[in-house]
């Protein structure tokens, strides 16, 4: 079957089978910035935004997306590259396989609650694991991300 | 310095974060197969019958192979400098299968639900042997995992696989039993560690396809391409030259990644099949069929004067390797090597002990590398010792750890598999770490413990640790620098940059030895048709080592550019001088820019490229004192860390926050450890915690805060005074948290991880004891 999906502003046709996730979906559609880290919706790596909100597409089925709109790190470049650069600036950025959905999961931050403080920043995204910065140089870098409104 | 020393931003950071296309599976060529593996749900059995008819004839089905279908060439997957220390004890596939996850048989199909349907179509017949769980009754067990007669070590590594032992070793200097009778104060204690899973971000993955030379081309998640080409070669009998390595950004490895996995798997189908093929491993299998850190029981005796002299330590280890014998060797020597010289003012020091086979996923490299286990268990025994003695910990340290321009003899004693390397500290700031440690977690407050409120209590616990630089007369890093027309450099090395970020680290030597800037250098790492020959990320190497050789080749590039100056000048090469930009001689002048287009177009023409080669003779350690304020609830056990203080001598970092980057990376990789990770198995073997949400590492939630400082060192023998970084932040968690732990509440926790439950159960025995001694 078909679903029709929106992705990163564009409109699209995309096959799937029954029981398909929307990971395997996304990256058969040439989204690699969407990566498996765990098989058990634990790590984050696989975030996408579904209307906006951030959802493990690990575990989500890719019927469900039918009709919504589905937003990957490529679609909020000019958010992304900004985050890049407070990252690099904290030598908060290692081996970049989780990045992009640390990218999507930071900018719904700022959409949603700009002023988080430092734990409303680590709840939003304690579901993101990362195994190499020790996530302090992160927590800096995300807070100062949400600090620049330029 | 203009570009060392300095904190850039990372060369690859903006990209990776803006999702392009850069690992491993976003690589597979379209149309792959896709391979998958029946893995055994025994932890030892033979297989009697494998029936794999029904598979072979499902639709989509392209292979199936057993071990009836492979040659038996014994290799071993560690990924290690050859001859390997550790033992040829795996065949591709084998009729036994040695732990719950050994591979039984492999299919590629058209797609992965093809693939996994074939899997339960393959009929096995088992015969379950007695599987060996408990490693401490692993010698001389009557069942014994390895009695295959063609298995073998490489040279003398005390591989006796009749008795469950992969490697063996013991060294002496002096006579500790003589020594420590003599000793005022004497403690003797047993110390345990588990099997920490490395849980990098990225599973494993490798895809392969034959390219138009009809060669053999793979992209891996390795941390040793080099060694990855070289086993499969062995181990396939398929010619080296006909395979091409190639390693894309690797997301994360800590030693996990440094064995082969995948790779010897999918060269297999791929050579059998023709066709392109991938495999990507589940986090399952990453949990139980990859590997895991050795798991250690260390008895270490230490005898002291009453004056807090340490005159002896005895170090016997018994580690278990698990189903096969990759590392086993080299991690259980590191355990002593890069732990025990921390002391070197005793005048006995023994360590030895035995590695030994069990039904458990294999244990192999793992950031710490064996030092990690044995810091826990020294720097434990230095806390216990101190208690006895009634002295301060950090005043001991202070009166017997190593100190600058003093040496060692285990140095000269203990390498990683063969004899080491005599070696004297240029540099070792501990004083300094100590010292600095002391005040920024406020020691003098805070030690041994202040009650912050009803049942709560504050402490404060250190441990100080070393690691090295790479292995010396061992390993090799290389570096190639091709100036190109405009002005600028490619900068191509075979050291692997795992997300450690080396390829920036590495860039940042050759750009201020060439005096030009980081976008000057455009810097590739790593294929081994194209990137000089580099043994890989391991052993802390990479900016020593092939930083060393980044440096040489770049010297090299600048005599050669002023040389080739010097003649479009018409002058010689001692007038010229060049600032990066610009050669001058005299009143004239000529622009790299316009040298190197008159180079490639106009005069002269020819190619300026450069290898140099770096091979260590010494491996200087890296230093660091950390320290763990922590907070314990008295009334349920729970431990939360406020503060962990790294104080760390690198010698000079090439980028601080990357060195940083470095450092509390490692420490909450320790701190999980400590606290945490806890493997879990089932008494028939089976690995309980494999997946993310039963093996819990560290979050967000359990970071409070970290300080992170480097000591001012400059190692001479290091490129622009650096030495490596890599592994040291990761040794001191265990020991310096159950230090704080007996400081805050008395309890002294000997085996990890620290948990709630072994704490609240120690302070309740203090409870009790305290009952009895008043009732007295």
């Amino acid at each position: 079957m078909k679903i029709n999906v929106e992705v990163n502003g564009r409109q699209r046709l995309l096959d799937v089978q029954n029981g398909d996730y929307l990971l395997e979906v996304l990256r058969a559609a040439d989204c690699l910035s969407v990566r498996r880290g765990c098989d058990s919706t634990s790590c984050g790596v696989c975030t996408v935004l579904v209307d906006g909100k951030p959802v493990p597409s690990c575990s989500y089925l890719a019927i469900r997306a039918d009709g919504h709109r589905i937003t990957t790190v490529e679609g909020i470049a000019a958010e992304a590259e900004n985050l890049a650069n407070h990252f690099g600036a904290e030598g908060a950025d290692q081996c970049g396989y989780c990045n992009p959905s640390f990218a999507l999961v930071a900018y719904a931050l700022k959409q949603t609650n700009p002023d988080a403080t430092d734990d409303e920043i680590r709840e939003w995204l304690v579901g993101n694991l990362c195994r190499c910065s020790g996530y302090q140089s992160q927590l800096l870098a995300i807070r100062h991300y949400l600090e620049d409104r330029s | 310095m203009k570009v060392v020393n300095q904190m850039l931003p990372s060369l690859d950071g903006k990209a990776l974060m803006m999702g392009r296309p850069a690992y491993t599976d976003d690589f597979a060529a379209p149309g792959s197969l896709i391979v998958k593996v029946l893995r055994s749900p025994h932890a030892f059995a033979r297989i009697a019958d494998i029936d794999v008819e029904e598979a072979r004839k499902l639709p989509g089905v392209e292979l199936v192979l057993t071990y009836k279908d492979c040659s038996r060439i014994p290799f071993t997957r560690a990924g290690q400098g050859y001859p390997e220390p550790s033992p040829h004890d795996k065949f591709v596939l084998d009729e036994y299968v040695r732990y719950i996850g050994d591979e039984v048989a492999i299919v590629a199909a058209v797609d992965v639900q093809t693939a996994e349907k074939a899997l339960t179509l393959i009929k096995v017949q088992y015969v379950v042997q007695k599987p060996v769980l408990d490693f401490e009754t692993a010698v001389g067990n009557e069942s014994i995992l390895h009695p295959e007669p063609e298995i073998h070590e490489m040279f003398p590594i005390g591989f006796d696989p009749k008795n469950n032992i992969a490697a063996a070793y013991k060294m002496n200097v002096g006579n500790v039993d003589a020594v420590l009778a003599q000793c005022d104060v004497v403690i003797e204690q047993t110390y345990r560690t588990t099997a920490q899973s490395h849980v990098m971000m990225e599973p494993h993955a490798v895809n392969a396809r034959f390219d138009h030379h009809n060669r053999l081309v793979l992209y891996s998640t390795t941390q040793t391409p080099v060694h990855v080409r070289r086993i499969i070669s062995q181990a396939l009998e398929f010619p080296l030259a006909k395979i091409r390595v190639i390693k894309p950004r690797v997301g994360g490895g800590f030693g996990g990644k440094q064995a082969i996995h995948g790779e010897i798997i999918v060269a297999l189908v791929a050579i059998r099949t023709g066709k392109p093929v991938k495999m990507v491993y589940t986090r399952k299998e990453v949990f139980e069929s990859t590997y895991s850190r050795h798991p250690m029981k260390i008895d270490m005796r230490l005898g002291a004067e009453k004056d807090g002299t340490l005159r002896a330590i005895d170090c016997q280890v018994l580690s278990d390797t698990g189903a096969y014998g990759e590392h086993a060797l080299t991690v259980f020597m590191v355990t002593g090597s890069k732990v025990l010289p921390l002391y070197n003012k005793v005048e006995a020091v023994r360590f030895g002990g035995t590695v030994v086979y069990t039904n458990h996923t294999p244990a192999g490299a793992f950031r710490g590398y064996g030092a990690i286990q044995g810091n826990f268990a020294l720097e434990s025994a230095v806390d216990e010792l101190c208690a006895k003695l009634k002295m301060d910990p950090v005043a001991f340290r202070k009166k017997n750890m190593m100190k600058e321009g003093e040496s060692s003899p285990i140095f000269a004693i203990m390498g990683e598999g063969t004899e080491g390397t005599a070696m004297v500290m240029e540099t070792c700031k501990l004083e300094h770490c100590v010292a600095r440690g002391m005040e920024l977690s406020d020691w003098a407050h805070n030690y041994p413990r202040r009650i912050i409120a009803k049942n709560r209590v504050r402490s404060v616990g250190m441990a100080i640790a070393m690691q090295g630089s790479g292995i010396p007369l061992i390993d090799m890093g290389s570096a190639t620098i091709k100036l190109n027309d405009d002005g600028f450099y490619n900068l191509l090395v075979g050291a692997t940059d795992i997300g450690q970020k080396s390829d920036t680290v590495l860039a940042q030597i050759a750009a201020e030895e060439l005096g030009t800037t980081l976008d000057k250098v455009i810097v590739y790492s790593s294929d081994t048709d194209l990137t000089p020959f580099d043994t890989g990320a391991y052993a802390s190497s990479t900016t020593y080592v092939s930083g060393n050789a980044v440096l040489k080749a770049a010297t090299k590039m600048k005599e050669t550019l002023i040389t080739e100056a010097a003649a479009a000048l018409e002058t010689t090469a001692d007038q010229v001088s060049f600032d990066g930009e610009t050669f001058l001689a005299g009143e004239k002048r000529l622009t790299l820019k316009d040298l190197s287009n008159r180079l490639y177009y106009n005069a002269g023409q020819k190619q300026l490229m450069v290898t140099e080669s770096y091979v260590g003779h010494k491996s200087p350690p890296p230093f660091m004192a950390g320290f763990a304020t922590i907070e314990v609830d008295t009334e349920t056990g729970e431990v939360d860390i406020i503060d962990y203080v790294s104080v760390v001598d690198c010698g000079t970092p090439i980028n601080p926050k990357l060195a940083q980057g470095q450092v509390e990376g490692a420490i909450v990789q320790g701190i999980g450890m400590t606290m945490f990770e806890e493997p879990i198995v089932t008494k028939d073997g089976k690995l309980v915690t494999n997946d993310l949400l039963s093996y819990k590492i560290p979050t967000r939630l359990d970071i409070r805060k970290l300080t992170t400082e480097f000591a001012t060192s400059y190692e001479a023998s290091g490129p622009f005074g650096a030495k490596s970084v890599g592994e040291i932040g990761i040794d001191t968690p265990p020991a310096a948290i159950a230090n704080a732990v007996y400081n805050a509440v008395g309890v002294r926790i000997t085996d990890l991880p620290v948990t709630p439950e072994k704490i609240w159960k120690g302070i309740l025995a203090n409870r009790q004891a305290e009952v009895q001694n008043g009732k007295k």
